[in-house]
Parts: structure tokens; sequence; C-alpha cells
């Protein structure tokens, strides 16, 4: 029996398609997983994306649990403020990847994937016996996404004039709590936009409100097509405990400094940087009409052979496009096998779309 | 609830045929289309190529997945919907009208292994559970 979420049915009366993702029941789209793409890039949609786990780390020791276990450096947040930051073995392999917000002094809050609740769970608390801190895990909430060029305009059918300003006031990657909100300036589309974590009884209220605000309801079908065209990686596809985040495009998010703070994985990453990194991630834009799967094999000429990682269709260029993990002295261009033929793609540095527009830098 | 006209034969693979005298129209039906969602490419037979009965002869691809086409008869491609690379989506808007495949010039009249709506609105009821 599949987890629901607190919105299952009003996701059954918006006509949803549900499907089995991770163990949850959730929306694959409404109708039309392009036409819901593209009111994100064009206009505004609403995610229910309750299935995603919160994991609230309080306590004395708090922070210098989250210093060792991060690659990222939690010292760099102050309250109201988050990161995205992946959590590794000590090979440097990636276990999950993470947003963490600060709350206030000694509260943190963590949203990791679903798909890795289990595993997750353990590895925080492993880690967690040494210090001084409770982990507690919020399935009390419900978390909505709200993202597209006009969600700003919109939110006012939402607010009252003090809380819009300060959600309008938001920096990216900073939060506000108001009243049972908790309200981020973050998301995972490439558009503007907030994530709101509220208790889970409030959430069908909320979902109400933000449809009749003319916030259209997307699936988790747009929600990957929207994810691939901003560059941004899914774990167990783009990157798994089998690699690093310089293998995955992920350098920016490791904190080196200072060179004192010891964190899992640390000394993997450094014999790696060291000896240089022998795959990466690009993205690839196929020039011929096609879609781009996963697992397809790409052919770098005279280097060696990669595999895609996520492949699809990017409805905003109208072309195949993919997350690649290839040999690191790939060119600017290779072939990609598709059932059984080779066809000619362009390597790019991701993303490929950004706040709506064609933003592709080719790779030198 | 997924159209099945009564006038149209199916093959268990999802693909619908109808007779214009001699010639066979080739489309894929209401439920693939739905099961598949958005449409965004496809590939289709070669004109005045030969098709076995039961051949992979043309992809449709969706954003979430791509799907071999059988074709249903044996014959020779003599027509194919050219409109389909230009908007795939004519698959997903009309699947027994605008967004048909390819026509075919059976060898045979035989058809007689087809499905008629009836049936195949059993076999689609029967792969729901």
């Amino acid at each position: 029996m599949n987890k629901k979420t607190t919105l299952y049915l009003s996701h059954l009366a918006a006509n949803a398609k549900m499907i089995d993702f991770a163990g949850w029941e959730m929306p694959l789209h409404y109708g039309s997983q392009v036409q819901e793409h593209h009111y994100v890039r064009q206009d505004a949609g609403v995610f229910d994306v309750s299935h995603m786990t919160v994991v609230d780390v309080t306590g004395q020791e708090a922070a210098v649990y989250l210093r060792y276990l991060l690659a990222n450096n939690v010292d760099r947040l102050a309250s109201g403020k988050a990161f995205y930051t992946c959590m590794l073995n000590n090979q440097g392999g990636i276990v999950d990847d993470l947003i963490v917000y600060q709350i206030s002094d000694n509260f943190y809050r963590l949203v990791v994937n679903s798909a890795t609740r289990d595993k997750d769970w353990v590895w925080l608390n492993e880690h967690a016996k040494k210090y001084s801190l409770t982990l507690t895990e919020r399935t009390d909430f419900a978390i909505l996404a709200i993202q597209g060029p006009q969600v700003r305009n919109k939110l006012s059918a939402l607010f009252n004039a003090a809380d819009l300003q300060a959600i309008l006031d938001l920096k990216r990657f900073h939060a506000v709590t108001i009243g049972p909100l908790f309200v981020a300036r973050t998301g995972y589309t490439g558009e503007e936009g907030f994530e709101i974590i509220l208790p889970a009884e409030a959430a069908t209220a909320l979902w109400e409100k933000i449809i009749a605000a003319k916030i259209h309801p997307c699936g988790l079908g747009a929600r990957d097509t929207l994810r691939l065209e901003a560059g941004l990686n899914l774990y167990g596809a783009d990157m798994d405990e089998t690699v690093t985040p310089l293998e995955s495009n992920l350098s920016w998010t490791i904190a080196w400094e200072p060179k004192e703070r010891d964190f899992i994985g640390r000394q993997a990453l450094e014999k790696q940087q060291q000896s240089g990194v022998q795959h990466c991630l690009v993205g690839l834009i196929l020039l011929e009409q096609g879609v781009l799967r996963n697992h397809q094999k790409v052919i770098v000429e005279g280097v060696g052979e990669g595999e895609i990682t996520s492949g699809s269709f990017s409805p905003t260029l109208n072309k195949g496009i993919a997350l690649a993990r290839v040999p690191a002295a790939i060119g600017t261009e290779c072939w990609v096998e598709i059932r059984g033929k080779q066809h000619r793609a362009k390597v790019i540095k991701p993303p490929f779309v950004r706040q709506g527009k064609n933003d592709t830098v080719a790779i030198a | 609830m997924n159209s099945v006209p009564k006038f149209l034969q199916y093959s268990k693979t999802h693909e619908w045929v109808r007779r214009d005298e001699d010639i066979l129209t080739v489309g894929i039906t209401d439920h693939a289309q739905t099961m598949l969602g958005d449409l965004v490419y496809v590939e289709l037979p070669e004109p005045e190529s030969n098709l076995e009965s039961g051949q992979e002869c043309a992809v449709v691809e969706s954003v979430k997945a791509a799907a071999d086409v059988y074709s249903p008869v044996s014959g020779e491609v003599v027509e194919i919907n050219e409109a389909l690379f230009e908007t795939p989506q004519l698959i997903n808007d009309d699947p027994y009208g605008k967004g048909w495949l390819f026509r075919v010039r059976p060898y045979e009249n035989e058809t007689a292994h087809l499905l008629n709506s009836e049936q195949y609105s059993k076999q689609v009821a029967s792969e729901a559970h």
C-alpha cells in the first residue's frame, strides 16, 4: 500500500494521473505534462512535494554535527539562510543531496529525497551519536512548491500586505516563517518561486487558495523536465554513492575552506582533486530530432565512452536533451547510440534553460 | 474512458486498423496514446518498404517513454503521415483521425487475426488489473 500525501484527494479531484514514486502515490500530470512544463516556464505552477523528507536538527551541537556531516559548511549560514549540499560517504560518494536551512541558533532543517529516506535516516542517526542534539523527522508537514515567472504577481491573493512584503523581500536561498508557514525562495525548476513547508492539516486549504490564484497544478513529470532543462541533478539517476561531487558537476557545493574543517569524504575528495577527475557530468543536446533516454551510450571519438544519466525531451528547446557522465577529455560534440544507430549531439555546460530562456553555453 | 470505435479493428499491441477498399490505415489507439502521454517524436517506416505482420516498424516517443509500433498486417507501405514529424501531438489530439501513422497495401486480405472493438476493450480492461 503506497503512502499518500495529505493532498491525495485534491489531486484526484484535479484529474491527476497518479503513479508510484518511491512508495508514494504521486501525481504524474493533470492532463498534459508538456503543458504543465510551459505553465512553469511562462506563467506559474504548483507542485505537491510532500513526499520529500524533512528532518529537524536541534540542540547545542547541531552546527558541529552538520559541519562534519556535510560537504558544504554550515558556518556560512545564518538564521533564515539556506544552501544546497551533498552528504558524502568516506569514499566521497554521494549519500544524498539536500537543502539545509538554518532556522535559528541550534536549529537547522534538512530536506532530503524521499527515495533515500530510510538510508538517510540511518546515516543521520549513526553520525549523530557523538553529539548533543535531537533529530526529528517531520512527517507532520506538507511541502508545496510554487514556481514560475508570474508567481510573485499572484501571491497577493494568498497573503496579507505585511506577509506578502516579507516574502517578496526574500533573497534567493532565504526563508521566513509566517505563522504556521515556512516560506523559502528555493525550487527545482530553474524559475523564480518559493517552497512552502507547512502543517499537513493546513495544506488542502492553501492548495485551494493557490489554485484559485490561477497557479496551475503540475505533476512530477513536468518537474523532471523542468529540473533537467535547469541542469539540476536527480539523485539516483545523475549521482549516487559511486560518484563524487567532482564527477557530478557539483564542485561548487564543496566548501574547501577552512582547511582545518574535517567533513566526511574530505580526504577522498582531496585525493581525487589532486590525481585529476576521469569523468564529468555534462549536458547534451541532440542535433537531430529525437529523444535522449537514460542509459544510452555516449561515444567520444578517440577518447572513450560514457552514459546518459538523465535523458528526455526539452519542451522549451523542442530538442532531445540529457545529462551524461562522460570522459573528462570530451570535446564539443559526441555521438549517442539510439536503437543501434549513432546520432550527433552537442556538449554543453548545464543549464539548458534558465528563467525561461535558452541559456546554453558550449563547453570549450 | 478512452474511445474504441466499433468500425475499426485492433491488434493486441494497441494498434488500430481501418480498411478503405484495398488499403489499410494504421495508428495507435486512444488507450495507447493516453498511457504514453504527450508525444514528441515519431519514426515511421520507409514508404514502399515491406512489412511483416508483427514486425517492429515505427517508434512513438513521449516525454516519458519510447514505444515500438508493430505492423498489424503484412504488406507494402504506400503512404506515411509526414505531418507527424512536425506535430507528433496529432496522435494525442486525434488518434483515430489526423494521428494515423501509415497506410499499407496488404499482401492478403486476411485481417481475421485482428480483434474487434469489443475484444480489444476487454483486453484493455484485463490489463488494468
